[in-house]
Parts: C-alpha cells; sequence; structure tokens
C-alpha cells in the first residue's frame, strides 16, 4: 500500500507538470494582453508594462521563472485585480464552490442511489418509469436550464429560498440543487442497471436458496456488487461539478472559483489561468486517487499493492 | 441501511466544509429600499438606503491603479479630488476652494479646503503631489491622462525619460497646490474629475504596504461617502461621510452594491425587491419594457467601422460614403440590438457635450452622411467607376461576441443589398485579436468601437490625426491635423468648440472617413422611488451625492 501511494504521488506531480507547462505553452497563443485598457494602449506604453511584468523576456525564460515561483508555492500576482496575490483568490473563492460542489455531489448520490435502487428492485413497474424518465430528463437537460426554473419557481414565485446572492446557508440550496440534477440521473441510471444485472447472478440465486432474508440478500450482496462501477462513475462526476459550477455560479452569483476562471480567460490574466488550472488538475488527479482507493474498500478482490494495478 | 452509508462517509466531510468558512454576507441587512427599515411611525419618511447591483467585482481601489467604471464609480463616491463632476456632467470646484491662474494659464494654483480623510488626518496639498507622482512611478494604466492633462515633464516621465519626481505638481503649503503645465490646456479642469487625479495620503499608504486597498478598511475616505464594507466576489456598502465638507446636501445614508454577473438573475433579484437597479441585456428588454423601472439610457461609447485607407478602393471617398449611406441605422438599433442604442451620424454621440452655451455637440453638427439608398448607390457608381471596377470584395473584422457578430451579419445584409456588387465576408475572432489586426491596419473595414477618456468631444476627435495610436486606418488630413493641434491650446472655450464642431466636419463632411453606426445605450430597471442618480458620460459612470429615496 505504501509503495502504491508513493507511485500515485510521483505520477501525480508528472502528471500536474506536464499539465502546467502545457497551459503555460498555450496561454502564450492566445493574442493580446493582460492589461485592461488594451483599447487605448500604445506601442511604447505596452513595452514600458511589458518590461515591468517580464512579458518582454524569451518565453523559455519566463516558463523557468514561473516553475521556480511554483515550486517555492509562489503563484504570482493577478493583472486584473491589481494587488492580490493568486494565493488569496483562490483561498477568497474555493469555500463557496467547494461547498456547493459538494453538496450537489452528495445530495445527487443519495437521491440517485435510492431511485435507481427503488427501480431496480420494483422493475417495470410505474415507480420504474417515473425514476427513468427522471434520470433521462436529468442526463439530457443542461443544470442551467434547471437552475433557471429553480430560481424563478422556488425563488421568485414561491419566495422559499433566496433567488441569488451568497447570503445566509439558504443561499447554498438552490445552487446545489441545481448542481445534483446530472448526479441523480447518472448514479440512477447506474446503479439500476448494474443492480439488474446483479440480481440476475446465481450467488443472488443461492444466497435466496440458502435462505437469507430479502433484505440481507439485497444489502449484502446486490448493493455492495451493484456499487463498484457506480464509484468509479464518483469521479468524472465530481470533476463535471467542478466545471458545471461556472454557469450555476454565474446564475446565483456565488463568489466562487467557476466564474473567475472564465473571466481570467477572456482578459487573458496569465498567472490567475495557471493558478486555477493547477488547482482543478490537481484536485481531478486527487479524486481519481480517492476512487481507486474507494474501490479496495468496497471490493476485497481488488488489490493496491500490486504496481501494475497503476 | 442508506444511512449508515451517509452518516459514515459523506455527512462529516460536509460539515468540515461548511464549518470551513464560506464568507456569507450575512443577508439580513441587505434587504431592498422599497419596503421595510423605513419611519414607519409618523413621518412616513422612506430609509435613505439602495441596493444597486455591478457585473463584477472591483479590480483594485488604489486610484493609482484604477483602470474601470466599476472602480471609477466607487472611487468617485468616497473620494474627491481638486474637481468633481456635477449632474449636468460639467465640472465644478470639490476639493479645491480656490483655483488660481497665472496670465498665460500654464501655472495653476489651488486652495484646498478644510476637510478630513476617514482617518481624521487633514487632506493636503502634499496628498494630491504624492498621488500623481505614483501614478507616474507605478506606471498606473491611466498615466496618459496626466499627459493629456498637459501636466509638465508627464511625457517624458512615461516614456522614461526623467524621473517621476520631475512631475509639475507641487505643494507649497498644507493647503496650496501648484501645478505646472507645458502648454494652457482647456480641458485641464475637465480631466481634474478623474480618478486619476484623485488625493492619497501618503502615511497611510506607505503604511498598508502591499495591503493598501485590498480590504475596505485599508482605504481612505474624504468624499460624500465612506467604504464601509467589502466582501470579495459579493458587494460593498457605502455610508454616508458625516464628515464630508458638502454632507448636508448629501441624502443617502447607505448604498450596498452587490455583484450580479446573471442579468435574468439580476432581473428576478429586482422583482424580488432585493435589489433597486439592474442591467438588462436585449434579450430581457421585451419581457420587461412595460416595467415601472424600465429605462433606456443613452451611454457615451460609439460603435463605428473603420475603412482602411490604404486599401486601393476603400480609400476613395465615393466608396466610403456610399457606404455610410447604405447602412439602415434605425433597423439596426430599433430591430436588431433592441438594447438602448441609438442611431449615430458623427463621431460624438448625444446628449453629454454641451457647448459653452449649451448646446449639445449632435444638434450643432446634426447628421452627416445620412442618406437613401438610392444616394448611396450614385456616389457607389461614381467610386466603381474611378477605381476602375464593377465589383467589390472586402473582409470585415469583427470581435466574435454577439453584439457585434449581430451586427456584422446586419452590415453584409444592408451593403450587399443596397450597393450591387458589393461582397462582404465577415471574419470573426477574439475581442483581442480584433485589436491587434486593427492596431496592424491589416483589414479592410473594423468594427470598431470606442469609448470616452474624459467628458469632452475631443476624446473622439484626436485620435484621427496622423500617426495616433488610436488612428488605426491609416488616415491622414493635414488640415483635421492642424484643427486638432489649434483646439488643444485654445483656452476661448466658444472659438474651441467651433474648432471641435469643424474637426468632424473635416473628418466626415469632407473625407467619410469612418461610417458611424451607433451610440451604445444600456436598460435598467430602476426602483422609480430613487431620485437623482446621476449618469455620467465618461470617468465614473454614477454619482450618488444627490441621490435619495422618496
Amino acid at each position: 500500500m505504501k509503495r502504491y501511494l508513493i507511485q500515485r504521488f510521483a505520477y501525480a506531480v508528472i502528471t500536474l507538470f506536464i499539465i502546467v507547462s502545457a497551459t503555460f505553452l498555450l496561454m502564450q497563443l492566445l493574442p493580446g494582453t493582460p492589461y485592461s485598457n488594451a483599447e487605448k494602449l500604445t506601442e511604447s506604453q505596452r513595452a514600458i508594462l511589458d518590461a515591468k511584468y517580464g512579458l518582454d523576456k524569451p518565453v523559455a525564460l519566463q516558463y523557468l521563472t514561473y516553475i521556480g515561483n511554483l515550486v517555492q508555492g509562489d503563484l504570482g500576482y493577478s493583472f486584473q485585480y491589481q494587488g492580490r496575490t493568486v494565493m488569496s483568490m483562490i483561498g477568497d473563492r474555493i469555500g463557496p464552490s467547494a461547498l456547493i460542489g459538494l453538496q450537489g455531489l452528495v445530495f445527487g448520490t443519495i437521491i440517485g442511489l435510492v431511485l435507481g435502487i427503488i427501480s431496480a428492485l420494483r422493475h417495470n413497474t410505474a415507480i420504474d418509469y417515473v425514476s427513468v424518465t427522471i434520470a433521462v430528463l436529468g442526463m439530457s437537460i443542461p443544470s442551467f436550464v434547471f437552475a433557471a426554473l429553480l430560481q424563478y419557481y422556488i425563488g421568485v414565485k414561491l419566495g422559499w429560498l433566496p433567488v441569488a446572492l451568497w447570503e445566509n446557508y439558504q443561499s447554498t440550496i438552490l445552487p446545489s440543487l441545481a448542481l445534483s440534477v446530472t448526479v441523480i440521473a447518472t448514479v440512477a441510471r447506474f446503479i439500476r442497471s448494474e443492480m439488474l444485472e446483479v440480481l440476475g447472478q446465481d450467488y443472488v440465486t443461492t444466497a435466496r436458496a440458502k435462505g437469507l432474508n430479502e433484505s440481507g440478500v439485497i444489502w449484502k450482496h446486490v448493493i455492495r456488487n451493484a456499487l463498484i462501477p457506480v464509484v468509479t462513475m464518483l469521479g468524472p462526476l465530481a470533476v463535471s461539478i467542478m466545471t458545471g459550477t461556472l454557469v450555476i455560479e454565474k446564475i446565483f452569483g456565488v463568489p466562487g472559483l467557476g466564474e473567475q476562471f472564465t473571466l481570467s480567460i477572456l482578459v487573458l490574466d496569465y498567472s490567475v489561468i495557471m493558478g486555477i488550472t493547477l488547482l482543478y488538475s490537481a484536485l481531478f488527479i486527487f479524486v481519481v486517487f480517492v476512487v481507486d482507493v474507494l474501490y479496495g474498500l468496497l471490493d476485497p478482490r481488488i488489490d493496491l499493492k500490486g504496481g501494475s494495478k497503476a | 441501511m442508506n444511512k449508515k452509508w451517509v452518516s459514515r462517509f459523506m455527512a462529516p466531510a460536509a460539515a468540515a466544509l461548511i464549518l470551513a468558512g464560506c464568507n456569507f454576507s450575512g443577508g439580513d441587512e441587505s434587504g431592498g429600499s422599497s419596503e421595510g427599515e423605513s419611519g414607519a411611525e409618523g413621518d412616513g419618511s422612506a430609509a435613505q438606503t439602495i441596493v444597486l447591483s455591478e457585473q463584477s467585482d472591483i479590480p483594485t481601489m488604489d486610484s493609482t491603479k484604477a483602470h474601470d467604471s466599476i472602480a471609477f464609480n466607487v472611487l468617485n463616491n468616497i473620494n474627491e479630488g481638486l474637481y468633481r463632476q456635477n449632474e449636468s456632467n460639467e465640472v465644478e470646484l470639490a476639493m479645491a476652494e480656490k483655483h488660481d491662474k497665472n496670465e498665460d494659464e500654464t501655472v495653476h494654483t489651488f486652495t484646498l479646503r478644510e476637510q478630513n480623510w476617514s482617518n481624521g488626518e487633514p487632506v493636503t496639498a502634499q496628498d494630491f503631489e504624492y498621488a500623481w507622482k505614483r501614478v507616474m512611478r507605478e506606471a498606473g494604466p491611466y498615466n496618459y491622462m496626466l499627459v493629456t492633462a498637459g501636466i509638465k515633464n508627464a511625457e517624458a516621465i512615461m516614456n522614461e525619460e526623467v524621473d517621476a519626481d520631475e512631475l509639475g505638481v507641487k505643494a507649497i503649503d498644507e493647503k496650496t497646490l501648484e501645478v505646472t503645465l507645458e502648454a494652457p490646456n482647456p480641458l485641464f479642469e475637465t480631466l481634474l474629475a478623474f480618478a486619476t487625479f484623485l488625493p492619497q495620503n501618503q502615511a497611510f499608504v506607505e503604511e498598508q504596504g502591499d495591503q493598501y486597498a485590498l480590504e475596505a478598511e485599508n482605504v481612505l475616505a474624504n468624499g460624500p461617502f465612506v467604504f464601509s464594507e467589502w466582501q470579495q466576489e459579493q458587494g460593498w456598502t457605502l455610508e454616508k461621510n458625516e464628515d464630508y465638507w458638502d454632507a448636508e446636501n448629501v441624502k443617502l445614508d447607505k448604498a450596498e452594491f452587490v455583484v450580479v454577473k446573471d442579468p435574468q438573475s439580476g432581473a428576478n433579484l429586482y422583482e424580488t425587491e432585493k435589489v433597486d437597479r439592474v442591467k438588462l441585456t436585449s434579450s430581457l428588454v421585451d419581457q420587461y419594457q412595460d416595467n415601472d423601472g424600465f429605462t433606456n439610457e443613452k451611454a457615451s461609447g460609439i460603435v463605428f467601422l473603420r475603412f482602411n485607407h490604404n486599401h486601393e478602393v476603400l480609400s476613395n471617398a465615393n466608396i466610403r460614403r456610399a457606404v455610410n449611406m447604405a447602412i439602415d441605422r434605425d433597423g439596426l438599433t430599433d430591430v436588431i440590438l433592441k438594447d438602448g442604442s441609438t442611431p449615430l451620424y458623427g463621431v460624438v454621440p448625444e446628449g453629454y457635450y454641451n457647448s459653452p452655451e449649451g448646446e449639445d455637440y449632435r444638434e450643432l453638427n446634426g447628421d452627416i452622411n445620412k442618406g437613401t439608398a438610392e444616394e448611396a448607390q450614385e456616389f457607389w457608381k461614381k467610386g466603381l467607376e474611378e477605381a476602375g471596377i464593377d465589383s467589390l470584395t472586402v473582409s470585415l473584422n469583427i470581435a466574435d461576441t454577439d453584439e457585434m457578430k449581430k451586427v456584422g451579419e446586419y452590415l453584409q445584409a444592408q451593403l450587399e443589398d443596397n450597393l450591387p456588387g458589393f461582397k462582404l465576408e465577415l471574419k470573426a475572432v477574439p475581442f483581442a485579436q480584433r485589436l491587434e489586426i486593427e492596431k496592424a491596419i491589416e483589414y479592410d473595414l473594423s468594427l470598431s468601437t470606442w469609448g470616452p477618456d474624459y467628458a469632452d468631444p475631443m476624446t473622439y476627435l484626436d485620435m484621427w490625426v496622423d500617426g495616433s495610436s488610436a488612428n488605426r486606418m491609416d488616415y491622414s488630413n493635414p488640415k483635421l491635423d492642424e484643427l486638432v493641434a489649434e483646439a488643444r491650446t485654445d483656452t476661448d472655450l466658444s472659438n474651441r468648440y467651433k474648432t471641435l464642431l469643424e474637426i468632424e466636419k473635416v473628418l466626415l463632411e469632407e473625407d467619410a472617413a469612418v461610417a458611424p453606426l451607433y451610440q451604445r445605450g444600456n436598460t435598467y430597471l430602476t426602483r422609480p422611488s430613487i431620485e437623482n442618480l446621476v449618469i455620467h458620460p465618461a470617468g465614473a459612470d454614477l454619482s450618488l451625492k444627490w441621490a435619495s429615496v422618496k
């Protein structure tokens, strides 16, 4: 296990390094300048500013400087928000993003599991059809449409929850719900088909034959086996939630990272683009890692000791 | 059975995150103005509190580095320079009580009034000297405003030829500031109302170091309001400054600003009375135009077509005039855009720039190059003959925003319909690329935008001078250059204004050098109970000094 962890960590660092390098180089291909008043900037002013921020140096040197600072944990300063470090910007914004993302994921997974399990157990009944319909709708309608609907009906018409803004805990509910829709749909669909498959397996018949009560069969044999592929799904789902927050944060006025990320690309705020890319990649790698570890917990047959697994 | 799983893995993680602090702004204070809080028992007067919205956070509160209207708006309301824009967009004495000039108007002496910073320190002449030199030293994004103002050595400092200490500004004593100009400048007072010319308290700025202006408590106020709260990405609060010299004329107690990025959410917040003023996009106009609070506000930005004057056919004035006349601007603004934009037949927009006698620039110069499709075709035919061709294919450089693409497609249809043999290819690129192509003059036609730097027609006129960095189309007319040079130092304001009118005539009546299309506009939902919210054309968009709730 220890060797496995060290190996994974090394891979993670290498992957991050490649992502950082690729992003840095791709960013150089974007046209324009990070200066806010590009429209009015004369050539000579631009040259002076470039010199001030070291952007007049060769790309290779800029790259080395960046990597050098990065290793020391310095992500630099934002161009757009003068005087703010990228670290403090991320620090201020990550809380709200993580909160709605996590709530969406947790809530979505629970509801998805319940829906999927019920519909598998009541296969081809009205409940099953309803839950399949919900799953199909959830998959095919983008989350921002749900966000707009939730905002209008629950926020404006009924007035139960805040329309937008980030004032108190209630403010987090609608964005989390909007984010959870895709999760509910994906998880429900997956667990349902997995359950149906497992229910038809010989060992389930055996368990029933040896007189185990129904809930014992379902919990010990069916769900546990059906969960493994669902856990696989959670990794990509967590990532899609991270990107899903971009739009949801904008709609509900959540002071999070997602909106900042798109904005920083539009205004070419180099250091912020790099910082947030780095954060997202690190999160992604971490989530994939957690999923791998969860496998081992759910299925004793998967052995993490073997190097070949990585 | 699910419960177990949940309690084991998910719940603790979620709880930990909630505890990790999410910077909630604490909602109970931010109700809209029109409900509650008012002195309900008796006097019937409304609470002087309003909630406004902006579409993003304040990039910086450091006036020497500020570069966008959101920052300018806050700075304009919490700080005050020597001059301030009043309710009719003219500048009037503010921090300065008295303004004396020497005979040739190159040395200006300002006497400051008694006013303290919000930390109790007096506002001194040194504060102005320090801040202006700091703009130059830090190469602030608007340092060229000091050059435009003609302050001695500003240009040399900007080009890094002399040290920032050599700037022509000097504190004679605590209350006397002396500014030396390179030459007399009729624009000087107008420019002084701009945020770049605000004072800063040296001791405070240095004490805060790199934390200066990053939080509400790291900023000092000397204007009508103080900056009492600032939550990153969420909003900020201004409260009345009781120590302000003109506090008796400030009626508003509190103005909250919330960051609302999505216009539909903004409209929903307006409807639920959480916010009193939100900006709409054209897609929302149909839905809300019958609302009491719906307003169309003229903006000062313009959208126009640049012609590449090196192009062998587009260098022909008849062709350019034909293009000018072939475009139906009303259709563009009323059918396609529907966002408060209005047709424009000139480079100086309407409604902001009055002559010393109080007449609007646009009214005085009228609609230039406005014509029918038939007139356009006449010029077109003449132009084609002169060029010795019978058809023309050119490309249009446009930014790939929704607005610009819509306009581009409209222009394509109009020009190809009205001018036989004209073919327009649209080349949509990202905004930054559009600008680069324009600066390199590697286009045939370019769909351009311009916004004013200061509240004077000159900001739309001197850009056409030969070699100006904003010309970007190799246009050159010595007569225009001469007129601009004349207006720059003419301190006889009536005469100067006549010259300004003349410049536009040379540019458009004589040369049809560009094709103006429309003046930008904004549509808002504004709570009708709010009075005297003053909207300015340049610099800060908004003054709250005179605003009140009825």
